[in-house]
């Protein structure tokens, strides 16, 4: 089972480099409890100390934020591509 | 403990630094006066509420190109995000074309075009130089740029070229 995950530059030092990485899962809470095996510390920069994925980071199941479906509870199946983006923002 | 948003570890802001000589740093945003002046005037058009967008160039070029108004989510005079969806949609497309965002630029609309904390905290494109605006002056905006690189901020000399 492969499901395709793209990686952001700035987590590119979890991946030796690699802009995309694969895993597998059968939620997105899976899939990264999958990759952090491989990518040790990626996990901690998407999900917070109470579990929940990070406010500044926006995780994408194809074409859809995850949040508007059920956030890391969000089913994935092989061929899909999850995409991992930080969030642009700022202000006072 | 004070948990701050963003990728970058917390900090006490009296550790907030510059570097002293931008010059002698070799960093430098160079940039067309077309595309300085295309932020500008977002930056006026949106004015109370902050602008924001990206001037996307050729990977690994340090050349802005492709000027990218972005939507601000949060249509707010004191913050600005991109609309996820949105993002996601631009990124894709600056990937397809073997691009990357050379400048992040968002507008501060009473305040100094200087970053913020929480706009140190949430930068996150390591190449990108964040150019601030500001258009608190009815007959002057404030432009400035800054690299911004685990929580350190610098900023540099702005060369505008024809």
């Amino acid at each position: 089972m492969a499901i395709e995950v793209r990686i952001p530059t700035i987590l590119r030092t979890y991946t030796d480099g690699a802009k995309q990485v694969e895993g597998s899962g059968a939620t997105l809470d899976e899939l990264i409890d999958d990759l952090e095996k491989r990518h040790g510390g990626l996990r901690g920069r998407l999900i917070d100390d109470n579990g929940g994925l990070r406010r500044f980071v926006n995780v994408y199941l194809n074409d859809e934020d995850v949040r508007f479906l059920s956030g890391l509870e969000t089913p994935v199946k092989d061929g899909d591509t999850v995409t991992v983006l930080p969030a642009v923002a700022g202000g006072l | 403990m004070r948990s701050t948003p963003g990728w970058a570890p917390s900090r006490n802001p009296s550790s907030r630094r510059c570097a002293d000589d931008p010059v002698s740093s070799g960093i430098v945003l160079t940039i067309t006066a077309g595309l300085r002046d295309r932020i500008v005037a977002h930056a006026r058009a949106d004015h109370p509420d902050e602008a924001c967008g990206v001037i996307a160039g050729p990977a690994g070029s340090d050349r802005p190109e492709r000027f990218i108004a972005m939507e601000n989510a949060e249509r707010s005079p004191t913050f600005y995000r991109f609309d996820s969806g949105e993002q996601l949609r631009v990124w894709r497309q600056m990937d397809d074309n073997d691009e990357e965002p050379v400048v992040v630029y968002h507008s501060h609309t009473a305040t100094e075009a200087y970053p913020s904390r929480t706009d140190i905290s949430y930068a996150s494109e390591p190449q990108a130089h964040y150019v601030l605006v500001s258009t608190r002056e009815e007959n002057e905006t404030e432009f400035r740029s800054y690299r911004i690189l685990d929580g350190v901020v610098t900023e540099e000399p702005v060369t505008v070229v024809e």
